[in-house]
């Protein structure tokens, strides 16, 4: 299978990221799967005129296209025009572009926040009129309609993340090269479930502290950040903590709160990144499947319960107090 | 008078979107115009913000100089609060931004611009055999094995900021996680690595004695590992004649932390460092798409013109220092800096030169980062408490992989009301300014050869590279 990668209103992270995939390193493991680059803006040797041809020939049918992977935003300013962004060499704006191509590619990947949902690009006043491919936030039609499906018949298949994780772009890539990417394998923001079934929450090392409601008041403390520093990895999708990023990294292993970055308009939370909105001094968001009355009573019961210990370092900014020793034996 | 014009885009093997316009006479480029085509408005976005706000999003602004966006937006915020960051939390945040500016220069030099040496157009020269070995696009085995450990090195990124790009760990107090002394011996691990790999394959050779070169014949000596290879193919095709720069060098000087950067501020012309004053910046919008004056960017605007007036050809507005282009980037830091090596190759100018400036200050960071780690004291406060201001200014001056990076902001009753980023391809690929005078780029590109058959010149393509361009920072 052969794979055009288009980078359009983004950051260009989520292939920065993808170059940081191991064991094997995302070269390999394209090679490995049968999935070779037909052009790629940041890895691909074809500069220029060649590049025009290529595209062309993508558009008007005489080069087959198995997979078309969209980085960024698509903007549709000014004034619906999209000239805030012209793929440059052509006097055709990105937007253009896409719609043009997509509809020729048997799989449409969109790949980050912005090319999903808009993301970033999208924030505030949203000055250029940012989209994602098939997303307006959470709302279903964005540079493609709503019921836009590739030639295989699925919807845009949308890897978020701000960024991506490696391995979801590189495992949907495999996935699709094996056939296995299938309707029922999307969730219903249309994000792969290999990733999106889990929460961040899950294998978050600060999890006993969340057992007892055993909170951080400051960033660089140990303890859990959902109540008082905007933590929603309770909420948000994506299995940050169960596969780690960059060696043994997670936001929340940094200690910083997870911000929901998988989640269509993750970019306006309506309140600060790194802080808790409250109503009568408590946490506004719930654990997701959680029913409220059992989630404040739990809290309030395991608050009390806290033991010493993790009461003490959650508001260290490392371990003071040890887990106590069970004495030998006599 | 031009016998053509071409269009060079897309442009690709550059960090986001550029278009360049050719005019072309005599078989040589009389007049290049740089097109920035991307506006997304992050300066926009920014204003009516809670501050912190600026944490997130300015990093998202690049994916390759994330850490760079991070550092200003945190120097920033910090100035406006007139205070300083934890004085280890610095040592840290200066640790994850070389890092980054470590693993950038790696994959402009094997992803970006070597590739362009293995193409067939090449073929028959002495080294293009070795050339295609190493660094075919998407297959050669130095690009390979450089994408390895620049993966490697980042997990230095992965334990102290949780993930590149894009990491919240750095915050106008210190840093969010402090580490360990386990931490420390595992960061030493990885550092120890990347040198493996250095010594290796990019110079064959320790990363000390690179360091220690002290002139250009020192350098034209160099033969061991990819880095001499580069040499050769420099001295083949005279890329030190190609492409020279305004002969006026920047730095806002790199990695502030307790004991002051480690690579100096200031300015280099005519083999002179002086000193920088950053009130002499002004960004002039003759030749963007840009509404209003030219202006500092204390009081600058970002209104973009959506009628994109004839005249005007680039989202880039056009920033000077007293007036004057500027280039800026590890060639500009390696002669302010004062080291040997880097005044020479600043009195070169070139291709060859910014290429070899990115390869010495890649031997000097891998030798600060060493430093940096063993400085860390895993018993002290990497964070102090720091309370914004609910009115305020200040700016965040920082040199991200590709050079100068400030972040100018202003604070009215708790919100963002001014955000001004000016980035270092803003100053290299900058548009001509109101008396007409080429941004860097488009000035280096003039007389640059292009062959009868070319419509992508291969000269332009190295020149345009050398340079490092990241276009999602120019305009943001």
């Amino acid at each position: 299978m052969n794979i055009l990668w288009l980078q359009s209103a983004g950051c260009g992270g989520c292939t920065m990221s993808l170059l940081c995939a191991e064991s094997p390193g995302v070269m390999d493991l394209l090679d490995g799967a049968g999935l070779r680059i037909l052009w790629h803006p940041s890895l691909s040797v074809e500069t220029g005129a060649p590049v025009r041809r290529l595209l062309e020939a993508v558009e008007a049918g005489e080069q087959p296209l198995d997979i078309l992977c969209v980085e960024g935003s698509i903007l549709r300013g000014p004034n619906g025009t999209g000239r805030y962004h012209m793929l440059s060499g052509t006097g055709r704006s990105m937007l253009d572009w896409v719609r043009a191509l997509a509809p020729r590619a048997a799989h449409v990947v969109a790949v980050g926040t912005c090319a999903t949902y808009g993301g970033v690009t999208s924030a505030g006043e949203n000055p250029a009129d940012a989209v994602g491919v098939q997303y307006d936030g959470a709302h279903p039609g964005g540079a493609l309609p709503a019921g836009f499906t590739s030639r295989a018949g699925l919807p845009v298949i949308n890897v978020a993340g701000c960024p991506t994780h490696p391995d979801w772009v590189t495992e949907t890539l495999l996935l699709i090269a094996a056939g296995e990417m299938r309707a029922e394998a999307l969730d219903g923001f249309a994000r792969p479930r290999f990733y999106a079934d889990h929460l961040v929450h899950h294998a978050c090392p600060r999890n006993e502290f969340y057992e007892y409601k055993a909170s951080a008041t400051e960033l660089s403390q140990i303890g859990c950040m959902m109540e008082h520093l905007g933590c929603v990895g309770t909420q948000a999708v994506g299995d940050c903590n169960i596969r780690t990023w960059n060696g043994e990294g997670s936001c929340t292993r940094a200690g910083y709160p997870c911000i929901n970055c998988t989640a269509p308009e993750f970019e306006e939370p309506g309140h600060g990144f790194a802080e808790t909105p409250k109503f009568a001094g408590i946490p506004v968001g719930l654990p997701s499947d959680m029913p409220k009355a059992w989630f404040m009573a739990l809290a309030s019961l395991s608050k009390a319960a806290t033991p010493r210990r993790i009461g003490v370092n959650a508001t260290a900014d490392r371990i003071t107090v040890p887990p106590t020793l069970r004495k030998p034996r006599p | 008078m031009s016998d053509r014009t071409l269009l060079v885009g897309p442009f690709n093997r550059v960090e986001g979107d550029l278009e360049i316009r050719l005019d072309v006479a005599d078989g040589r480029v009389s007049a290049a115009y740089a097109n920035s085509p991307l506006f997304r408005g992050f300066e926009r976005i920014l204003l009516g913000k809670q501050p912190q706000d600026a944490l997130t999003i300015t990093p998202r602004i690049c994916g390759i100089c994330s850490i760079s966006q991070s550092a200003a937006a945190a120097l920033a915020l910090a100035a406006c609060a007139g205070e300083q960051a934890a004085p280890e939390g610095a040592r840290i945040a200066a640790l994850l931004h070389g890092v980054e500016n470590l693993a950038d220069h790696l994959t402009h030099f094997y992803l970006f611009f070597m590739p362009d040496f293995a193409r067939p157009e090449y073929a028959g020269r002495a080294w293009h055999d070795r050339a295609v070995a190493r660094f075919t696009a998407l297959q050669g085995s130095g690009l390979r094995a450089a994408t390895e450990a620049r993966a490697g090195l980042f997990h230095i990124v992965g334990l102290l900021g949780g993930k590149w790009p894009h990491t919240l760990a750095i915050q106008p107090g210190g840093v969010t996680r402090a580490p360990t002394a386990r931490d420390k011996v595992r960061i030493g691990a990885d550092l120890r690595a990347f040198r493996r790999f250095l010594e290796a394959e990019l110079f064959g050779a320790p990363v000390e004695d690179f360091a220690a070169l002290d002139g250009a014949g020192a350098l034209d000596r160099w033969a061991g590992g990819d880095a001499g290879l580069f040499l050769s193919i420099a001295e083949d095709l005279d890329l030190a004649a190609l492409g020279p720069g305004p002969g006026r060098l920047m730095s806002f000087g790199a990695y502030p932390g307790p004991e002051g950067t480690v690579f100096a501020r200031g300015t280099w012309e005519a083999g002179r460092i002086g000193p920088l004053d950053p009130g002499d910046i002004a960004e002039d919008l003759s030749h963007a798409w840009m509404l209003g004056e030219a202006a500092h960017p204390e009081a600058g605007q970002t209104l973009p013109d959506a009628a994109m007036r004839a005249g005007a050809y680039s989202w880039c507005k056009a920033p000077r220092l007293a007036g004057r282009t500027m280039e800026t980037g590890a060639l500009a830091r390696q002669a302010v800096d004062g080291h040997p090596l880097g005044r020479a190759l600043a009195a070169e100018g070139g291709v060859r030169a910014r290429v070899a400036a990115r390869l010495l200050e890649i031997a000097r960071t891998q030798i600060a980062l060493e430093a940096m780690k063993a400085a860390i004291a895993p018993e002290a406060a990497f964070m102090r408490p720091l309370a914004l201001p609910r009115q305020g200014a200040g700016a965040g001056l920082v040199e991200a992989a590709r050079g100068a990076l400030g972040h100018w902001c202003r604070i009215e009753d708790g919100r963002l009301a001014s955000y001004q980023i000016v980035a270092p391809t803003t100053w290299n690929f900058s548009p001509r300014d109101a008396s007409g005078t080429p941004g860097p780029v488009e000035a280096a590109l003039v007389g640059a050869p292009v062959g009868p058959d070319e419509d992508t010149p291969l000269s332009v393509q190295h020149i345009v590279r050398s340079f490092d361009p990241c276009m999602v920072c120019t305009v943001h």
